[in-house]
């Protein structure tokens, strides 16, 4: 077989376009909105090539529910938003949690609140993306820092949510949404595509949200003859509307279960020098580039410092954390907003080590040179 | 066996959710009648239905037959459709909504589905009236009327939800009492084998709320209400307005030949098929 190798110049946002075909994603819906617009029209010309589907919504409610319900259909589905229009999705994708649909969600961030700052970078959906939709509810959120990662972690966003039945947010913000690097692409990489389990027994004995081992049951497509009543109301097994206690606690119990079960598996991060770190910067998405750079700078000068790079913000990452906990004197958390992940460190540090911020809503990047020197007020 | 025996075996969830959550007397089992009347007529399979419904009395629907079930957020029942339409054409989509869950907070997703023309059949039951929160105005409740939040009269104009699908575009439109129940048989039938998007309007009684709060009697005064009310659109057609107040206008309104989306997006993987190979 030739091997195919593309090379290509592209935005963080076409990259998410190349990740999510690769993925398997064969249905979006979406509405246009600065600055995610670019995945919007590169799904709308490359989908229907692959015999997939684009559709432009009339809102950004109407998005998600149609991603659901390509879903259910069993089409790998995804749409992609920036601030205003993730607002509007909380209905929508609260319902997908709860009726355990797999489906993507992208959001380029951008400054808010509301309307807010349309071109400008931002950090500050992180919070809404953990309790945006109402209720207590299990949800899997990533971020990408350079369009490579917009790439494979699009792919990871796909494959998580195929397997957990859960749909998966990725964060990105407009720098690395609309940044152009050179990325590689090369076909006969191995790329892991995981498919939602389908049943393997008869209609007759299929148990739509049985628990199982793992605690994710399978999922059958419309129309493969699993008939079977789905709602986002709290319901048993079967599907059907529930308001018996014995049933209503076990349910959620399950939904909670299957991601904390699996929360060291779906802890994506990097550890950069981080050995032997008395300083450890814990950075994502643009800022962790800022942040590489400022720890590169301060071993120069002799400060040991080091970075815990993100890419699973929720569940937080908190046994990655903890490793670090007994080396480190410092962190730093550094983010293009008023402090959201700072909370989950200061959280997780439970007072061991020195938690400092270093917060910046201007709607400018943070820089290395702000980093370092945070740094050197520390060390 | 009685021909409503073997329906009701053959489409009913019997073994598992009933009794319904229902009010004894609700027109809405008449709508479920009805539907599932067509649907048998029609011939299709279950497997290859897919009922979807939003929130609300009318919404609850869909749990107690026996297809592919969806219940869905208030009002967006049509968005979930639409993704399922599109993303599998061979199944046959069905849409149930109530007039609040089609008109207000789905209003916007209800005349963009009309405007893009996707195959799948829309029913709304119209009961005027807010009933699974207790009574208050809808969209539909007429100017005058009383609301558990309307108890000084009701100040909006209503909408008239099939002349809004026709304004809106779509394929079939069609407007039925459950009085009239073997016209709205009828009606369904006709709309389910539609190639299109297609609608047809329900008026049904409410007589646990909206009868109750304007001393409209009970359920079966309300269905006599509906008997006398009623003109068939084509007699309707050569009435004055004014004549037509307080009446509910019955019968086909609109069946045209649009273009179908989702086979004209065949036509966009066609082309864009032919543009990737150059």
């Amino acid at each position: 077989m030739k091997k195919q190798r593309k090379v290509l110049l592209i935005q963080g946002n076409e990259a998410v376009v190349e990740g999510a075909l690769r993925a398997g994603c064969r249905f979006f819906a979406g509405y246009p909105i600065t600055p995610a617009t670019e995945i919007s029209e590169g799904m709308s010309v490359k989908l229907p090539a692959l015999g997939g589907t684009y559709i432009q919504m009339e809102d950004e409610i109407a998005s998600m529910g149609a991603i659901i319900g390509a879903s259910l259909a069993g089409v790998k589905s995804m749409t992609a938003t920036s601030g205003p229009g993730f607002s509007l999705m909380q209905e929508n994708l609260g319902y997908a949690v709860m009726a355990e649909v797999p489906c993507v969600v992208v959001n380029v961030m951008r400054g808010g609140p509301s309307t807010g700052l349309p071109t400008f970078p931002s950090q500050g959906d992180v919070m809404q993306a953990r309790w945006g939709t109402h209720g207590d509810h299990p949800i899997i959120v990533l971020s990408a820092s350079t369009v490579r990662e917009c790439y494979d972690h699009t792919i990871a966003a796909f494959n998580l949510s195929e397997r957990f039945r859960i749909p998966v947010i990725l964060l990105i913000d407009e720098v690395v949404g609309h940044m152009r690097e050179k990325v590689i692409l090369d076909d006969e990489d191995h790329v892991e595509i995981i498919n939602r389990t389908r049943p393997s027994v008869p209609p007759e004995w299929y148990i739509p949200y049985e628990d199982t081992p793992m605690g994710v049951p399978p999922m059958a497509d419309f129309g493969t003859g699993y008939r079977y009543n789905i709602t986002g109301l709290t319901h048993d097994v079967r599907g059907f509307p529930t308001a018996r206690i014995d049933e209503i606690g076990p349910f959620n119990e399950r939904m909670i279960r299957k991601i904390s079960k699996y929360r060291a598996e779906i802890s994506l991060t990097e550890h950069f020098l981080t050995e032997d770190a008395e300083i450890t910067i814990i950075a994502y998405g643009c800022v962790a580039r800022s942040a590489k750079r400022a720890v590169l700078q301060a071993r120069e000068q002799g400060i040991p410092a080091g970075l815990l790079k993100l890419t699973t913000l929720w569940p937080f990452v908190r046994g990655e954390m903890e490793k670090l906990l007994p080396s480190t004197r410092v962190f730093i958390v550094p983010e293009m907003n008023m402090g959201q992940i700072s909370r989950e460190v200061k959280r997780v540090n439970r007072g061991i080590a020195r938690v400092v911020t270093l917060n910046k809503v201007d709607g400018t990047i943070i820089m290395p040179q702000e980093i370092l020197q945070k740094i050197k007020e520390v060390a | 066996m009685p021909e409503v025996t073997k329906l009701i075996h053959k489409y009913l969830r019997h073994d598992k959710k009933f009794p319904h959550v229902w009010c004894p007397g609700c027109g809405i089992g008449i709508l479920l009648g009805a539907l599932i009347r067509a649907i048998d007529r029609v011939g299709y399979d279950k497997n290859e239905i897919v009922l979807v419904s939003g929130i609300g009395c009318s919404s609850r629907l869909p749990v107690y037959v026996d297809f592919h079930t969806l219940h869905t957020t208030h009002g967006r029942a049509l968005t979930f459709a639409t993704g399922v339409k599109l993303a599998n054409p061979k199944l046959k989509v069905i849409v149930v909504m109530g007039d609040g869950d089609a008109m207000a907070i789905g209003g916007n997703h209800f005349i963009h589905a009309a405007r893009r023309n996707i195959g799948m059949t829309t029913i709304i039951l119209n009961n005027n009236i807010y009933g699974m929160t207790g009574g208050q105005y809808s969209p539909t409740t007429p100017h005058g009327m009383k609301a558990s939040t309307a108890i000084y009269g009701h100040i909006e104009q209503a909408f008239k939800i099939s002349e809004m699908a026709v304004a809106a575009g779509a394929a079939f439109v069609a407007r039925g009492t459950v009085f009239h129940a073997k016209q709205l048989d009828g009606l369904i039938e006709q709309a389910l084998v539609k190639s299109g998007f297609s609608v047809v309007e329900a008026m049904a009684h409410c007589h646990t709320q909206y009868g109750r709060q304007n001393r409209l009697g009970s359920a079966v005064e309300m269905l006599e209400a509906q008997r006398d009310n009623a003109i068939p659109v084509e007699k309707a057609s050569k009435m004055a307005p004014e004549a037509l107040v307080g009446k509910i206008v019955t019968g086909v309104l609109v069946n045209k030949e649009l273009l179908v989306y989702e086979e004209e997006y065949e036509k966009v993987r066609e082309r864009a098929g032919l543009m990737m190979e150059k």
